[in-house]
C-alpha cells in the first residue's frame, strides 16, 4: 500500500462494534531497515545529574521488566520494580526452553539481517511491522554479548565459539541456547542485574505486590496502585512513566503452559482506562503438550517440539479403538500429518500440527483415558536408532513424561494434545513501546509487537529481552526529557485518592458477593468456552455462541462468586478472583476480535476463510492491526455491558515480498 | 484415592502454628501434590473455611516458587523433585501425610505453608551478579570459553532458588545455594574478573542470615537440580582465594 492510497476500513459483521481511528505507529518514514537506527539516534536524552529526579515504575520482573528496570537503574533513574512473586527471579520467562534467536549471521549459511526479517514477517503471516523486525535483528547482536557478559552460559562449540541451532522451521542456524533452559538462564542473569541495582539503591524492589490500578490524570498515566499480597495493604506509587511487562494472558484458557499466576489484569486495567488492546484473539497453541489426564489438572506442561524430529504422530484409523497402541498394527494407524503434508510431514508448523490434532480428536479418533490426545511415537525411532541414541537426544523430555504420566515412552507411544502457549495479542504500542495513553509503556509478551498473527520459534526470548534491555532504556528517557519541570502527584492529590478508592471498591465488590461458586470453577468454565469457541478453529457460529456464553458466565460470576475472608492479609483466593474477573471481560473481546476479522491468518483460523482446508488471508481488506477500545460502566458494578471500537493501524511491506504459506 | 493430611496452619509470622487434619477424597494418582491442595482448597472455600495458603507458579519445576515439607522431606518423598512434580501415585490409598512449610530459621512463615525466602535474594544482591552495564559488553565471540567449562558452569547455574537446601540442613545453612552461584560465575570469563570481591560480599551476606555448615550433605540430597556438594566446598575455596588475594 503506498502513501497515496487511502486506507479503506472493512465493515464489521459484529453488532454494536464501531469503527474508530487510523493509528500512527510513529515509525519514521523511509526504509524500514534503518527506521530504528534513525529513531534511536533522534531520541532526546536526560543529563546524568537529572535522571534521579525521574521516577519510573516497572510492573513485572520477567525478561522485559527486569531488563528495563536494571538498565534504567544503571542509567541513574529512580526505578520502582514490582512483581507478584516472592522473588523477582521467578517470573515465567524462566520456563522458556528452546533458545533465543540472533541475527549475528557469523556462519556461512547465508543468514543475514534481511533473511531474519523475512523469517519474522513471514512467520507472523504479514500482520506485524517490518521496521520492528529490523529492530529485533539489529539489537539481537549486542543482546547476546550482554547476556553472555552478565552470566548466561551459552552453549559453546569445542573450539570455544558460541554454538547455535536451527529452530522453528527456518533454514539457517541462528538460535543461541543453554541446554533446554535458555529462558531460565536469561531470566536469572537479568534478575541478578536487577538485584545489583537494588543493592546500588537505584531500584526499589517491591516483591509480592500486584498492580491493581493506574493513577490517571488528564488522560495521562501518573503511577500505580498496588496491593501487598502479604499484608493486603493497598498503596500508591506515583511515577513519571509506568512500564507494564506482565507477560501473556494464555491462562485465560484455564489449562495452558503458563504459570498459575500469569494474568491479564495489569494490561486489562490499563485497557479499561483507554489503552488499546491489539489482536486479542491471536494466540499460539503448542502441539506437543502433555495431555490432560484428570478433570482436576491445573495446567499442561510443554515438551519441546524438537521431539517431532524423530517421533511420528498418529491416531487409530478406527474410531474408539479400545486396543492399546502397541497392539495396533501399522496399517491400522493414521499418520495424518505425513499423509496430509507430504513435504513437511511431522515437522509442519505449530499451528498446522495443533489444528490437525484437534480435528482428529473432534472427529472421534482421540486416544487416552479422556479421548483427548494423539500419539507422539518414538518407538519407530528406537527400533531404527536404538534406545541409547533416542535417550541421548531427548533424555530430559522423556524423563518429564515418565514422571508426569507414569509410562515408559521408549516402549509405549506418548500422548500429546495442543495447548495455549503464547499470546501475540496485547496492548497496542507505538514504535517507542508507548501505548496510546501518555506515560504508559508496555514491553514483552504483554504488548502487541513483532509477532503479528503467529510467533516464530525462539523469538519470544529475543523480543522480550530487546524490549527490556535495548528499546525502553532509549525511549523512556526520550519521553521524560521534556518533563523535567513536572512534579509527581502527591499522595493526597485527587488522582491518587481516586485510584485507591477505585481499587478498594473493586476489592469490596468481589468480597461482598457471598455466592456459592469459587473463582476456579468460573475460570475452568471460561476456559472450556474459549477452547471450543475461540480456540484453534473459529467460525461465525462458534464465536457468536462464545460471546453469549461469556456474557452469561460473567453475570453469574458477579452474582454467585464465593470468596473466603476480606481484603486483609494473605488472600490467594481474592487474587485469583480479581484475575478471573478481568479474564471474563477480555474473553468477550477475544471473541469479538476473532469474529470481526473475516479472514484466516497465522494462529487465527476461520472455517469460512480457507482454501483446500488451509488458511486463506485477505490482504486486500485485512492487512492492518486491529486495536480495540472498550467502553463500559465500572467493572465491578454487576455484569458490565461492554461495547467495542476497532481502531486500525494499516501495515505495509517495503522489503519483504508478501506471499502465502504452503506446507503441502 | 483418598489421603489424610495433617497440614500446618499459621495465621502469620507472629502467631503460633498448629496442625489441622483434613480428609481428601476423590483423588487421582496422576495428580500432583499441589493439585491435591487445589482440590482441598476448593472444598474449604465452599464450606466457608479458610483455604490453605501455599506458593506455586510455573508448576513445571523451574520457577522455584513451590516447596513444602512432606513427612519431613523438603519438597516430598521422591528425591530431587520439586513439590509441583511430586505425584500422588507414590502414596498408597488411605495414607496419612504430614505437610509443613519449608522449615528454617531464615524463613519466617508468612502464612500456613508459605515462607519468606528473601534472604536468598539478599545474598544475590550482595554480589551474585556481574558489574557490567547494558551495552558495554565485549563481543561474546571475542571471549572463547571451553565447551566443558560452560557445561560445568551450567551444572551450577541451573539452581532454581527454591531454597529446599536450606530447609534440609539441620543448621539452616545456605552453602549449596551460595556455592552454586560462586562456581557458576567464577567459571565464566567476564564474571570471573570480580570473583574475589564477589566471594567476600556473598559470604558475608550468607553468614549474616543463615546457619553454618557442618557437612551433613542433606542439601544436595534434596536439590531438585542435583547440584553436587562441590558447591559447598567452593564456598570455602572462593572465600580463601579472596582472603589470599587480599594478603598479597
Amino acid at each position: 500500500m503506498s502513501e497515496e492510497t487511502a486506507f479503506q476500513a472493512p465493515a464489521t459483521c459484529v453488532p454494536g462494534v464501531k469503527l474508530g481511528d487510523i493509528l500512527d505507529s510513529k515509525i519514521p518514514d523511509g526504509d524500514p531497515a534503518t527506521a530504528w537506527l534513525r529513531r534511536r539516534t533522534g531520541y532526546a536524552t536526560v543529563s546524568p545529574a537529572n535522571r534521579k529526579k525521574f521516577t519510573v515504575v516497572v510492573i513485572g520482573t520477567g525478561l522485559s521488566g527486569a531488563g528495563a528496570a536494571a538498565a534504567l537503574g544503571e542509567l541513574g533513574f529512580n526505578v520502582h520494580s514490582f512483581c507478584f512473586q516472592g522473588s523477582a527471579r521467578r517470573a515465567h520467562s524462566v520456563a522458556a526452553q528452546g533458545g533465543v534467536n540472533a541475527a549475528r549471521a557469523r556462519k556461512l549459511d547465508s543468514d543475514s539481517l534481511n533473511r531474519y526479517v523475512i523469517d519474522v514477517v513471514k512467520g507472523g503471516d504479514f500482520r506485524s511491522r517490518e521496521a520492528e523486525a529490523y529492530r529485533l535483528g539489529i539489537e539481537s547482536v549486542r543482546l547476546i554479548d550482554h547476556m553472555n557478559a552478565i552470566g548466561a552460559p551459552f552453549a559453546r562449540e569445542y573450539g570455544g565459539s558460541l554454538a547455535t541451532r536451527s529452530f522453528g522451521g527456518v533454514q539457517v542456524s541462528r538460535t543461541y541456547y543453554t541446554r533446554g533452559q535458555t529462558g531460565q538462564q536469561l531470566e536469572i542473569s537479568a534478575y541478578q542485574a536487577l538485584m545489583r541495582q537494588v543493592q546500588a539503591g537505584t531500584v526499589k524492589l517491591h516483591p509480592h505486590t500486584e498492580m491493581m490500578d493506574l493513577i490517571m490524570e488528564d488522560g495521562a498515566c501518573r503511577g500505580v496502585v498496588v496491593r501487598d499480597l502479604f499484608t493486603g495493604k493497598l498503596y500508591a506509587q506515583p511515577a513519571h512513566a509506568v512500564i507494564i511487562c506482565t507477560g501473556g494472558y494464555g491462562t485465560i484458557y484455564y489449562l495452558s503452559t503458563y504459570a498459575m499466576g500469569s494474568n491479564a489484569s495489569a494490561i486489562w486495567r490499563a485497557h479499561r482506562h483507554g489503552a488499546y488492546f491489539a489482536g486479542p484473539s491471536l494466540i499460539q497453541f503448542h502441539p506437543t503438550c502433555l495431555p490432560v489426564t484428570s478433570p482436576y489438572q491445573s495446567k499442561t506442561i510443554l515438551m519441546s517440539e524438537s521431539l517431532r524430529n524423530d517421533a511420528r504422530v498418529w491416531v487409530p484409523k478406527k474410531k474408539d479403538d479400545p486396543r492399546p497402541p502397541e497392539q495396533i498394527p501399522p496399517e491400522e494407524r493414521d499418520y495424518y500429518l505425513e499423509t496430509r503434508y507430504p513435504a513437511y510431514g511431522n515437522l509442519v508448523p505449530r499451528d498446522v500440527a495443533s489444528r490437525n490434532g484437534k480435528e482428529r480428536v473432534d472427529a472421534g479418533y482421540g486416544v487416552g483415558p479422556l479421548k483427548n490426545a494423539v500419539y507422539l511415537d518414538v518407538t519407530d525411532a528406537v527400533k531404527q536408532l536404538g534406545a541409547k541414541v533416542v535417550t541421548e537426544r531427548y533424555s530430559n523430555l522423556l524423563q518429564m513424561y515418565r514422571q508426569t504420566i507414569g509410562e515408559e515412552p521408549l516402549e509405549v507411544p506418548m500422548r500429546i494434545s495442543p495447548n495455549t502457549h503464547y499470546t501475540m495479542g496485547g496492548l497496542w504500542v507505538d514504535f517507542d513501546l508507548m501505548t496510546n495513553i501518555s506515560g504508559l509503556f508496555c514491553g514483552g509478551e504483554a504488548n502487541y509487537a513483532y509477532h503479528g498473527a503467529n510467533r516464530l520459534g525462539a523469538n519470544s526470548l529475543l523480543s522480550t529481552s530487546v524490549d527490556g534491555w535495548f528499546t525502553l532504556p532509549f525511549s523512556i528517557p526520550n519521553f521524560l526529557a521534556p518533563r523535567l519541570s513536572e512534579t509527581l502527584p502527591a499522595m493526597n492529590d485527587a488522582c491518587v485518592l481516586d485510584a485507591v478508592d477505585r481499587t478498594k471498591a473493586r476489592v469490596e465488590a468481589l468480597t461482598s458477593i457471598h455466592g456459592t461458586r469459587t473463582s476456579t470453577d468460573f475460570h475452568r468454565r471460561l476456559g472450556d468456552i474459549l477452547f471450543e469457541e475461540c480456540g484453534l478453529v473459529r467460525s461465525k457460529e462458534s464465536l457468536t455462541k462464545g460471546i453469549k456464553a461469556i456474557q452469561e458466565l460473567r453475570a453469574e460470576f458477579w452474582d454467585d462468586l464465593k470468596l473466603p475472608g476480606e481484603g486483609e492479609g494473605v488472600n490467594q483466593a481474592l487474587e485469583k478472583a480479581g484475575r478471573v474477573a478481568d479474564f471474563l471481560e477480555l474473553g468477550e473481546l477475544m471473541c469479538v476480535d476473532a469474529l470481526d476479522r473475516e479472514e484466516s491468518c497465522g494462529a487465527h483460523y476461520r472455517v469460512e476463510h480457507t482454501e483446500g482446508g488451509e488458511s486463506l488471508r485477505d490482504d486486500d481488506h485485512w492487512m492492518f492491526t486491529s486495536a480495540w477500545q472498550t467502553q463500559a460502566p465500572s467493572a465491578f458494578d454487576g455484569n458490565p455491558q461492554m461495547s467495542f471500537t476497532r481502531h486500525m493501524e494499516p501495515l505495509e511491506y517495503k522489503n519483504v515480498h508478501v506471499a502465502r504459506r504452503n506446507y503441502k | 484415592m483418598k489421603l489424610t493430611l495433617d497440614i500446618w496452619r499459621q495465621k502469620d509470622s507472629a502467631s503460633e502454628g498448629h496442625f489441622e487434619t483434613y480428609e481428601v477424597d476423590d483423588l487421582d494418582p496422576g495428580m500432583s501434590v499441589l493439585e491435591m491442595f487445589d482440590r482441598l482448597n476448593e472444598h474449604l472455600i465452599l464450606e466457608g473455611k479458610e483455604p490453605v495458603t501455599f506458593e506455586s507458579d510455573c508448576r513445571e519445576s523451574i520457577c522455584g516458587c513451590c516447596g513444602v515439607t512432606i513427612d519431613g522431606h523438603p519438597h516430598g518423598p521422591t528425591p530431587h523433585m520439586t513439590t509441583c512434580m511430586q505425584r500422588l501415585r507414590q502414596f498408597t490409598d488411605g495414607q496419612r501425610l504430614r505437610i509443613e512449610p519449608l522449615r528454617a530459621g531464615a524463613y519466617p512463615v508468612v502464612q500456613d505453608l508459605m515462607v519468606d525466602r528473601s534472604g536468598l535474594d539478599r545474598i544475590i544482591a550482595a554480589g551474585g551478579n556481574v558489574d557490567v552495564d547494558a551495552g558495554s559488553a565485549p563481543d561474546a565471540e571475542a571471549l572463547p570459553v571451553e565447551h566443558a567449562t560452560v557445561e560445568k558452569a551450567l551444572d551450577f547455574a541451573v539452581c532454581i532458588g527454591c531454597g529446599a537446601c536450606v530447609a534440609a540442613c539441620p543448621n539452616g545453612a545456605a552453602m549449596l545455594f551460595t556455592g552454586a552461584k560462586l562456581l557458576h560465575l567464577s567459571l565464566l570469563p567476564m564474571p570471573k574478573i570480580e570473583r574475589n570481591r564477589r566471594a567476600e560480599r556473598m559470604v558475608a551476606a550468607m553468614e549474616g542470615e543463615f546457619g553454618a555448615c557442618s557437612l551433613y550433605g542433606e542439601c544436595s540430597a534434596v536439590c531438585p537440580e542435583e547440584i553436587p556438594l562441590t558447591a559447598v566446598a567452593a564456598v570455602q575455596h572462593e572465600r580463601l582465594g579472596a582472603l589470599l588475594a587480599r594478603k598479597l
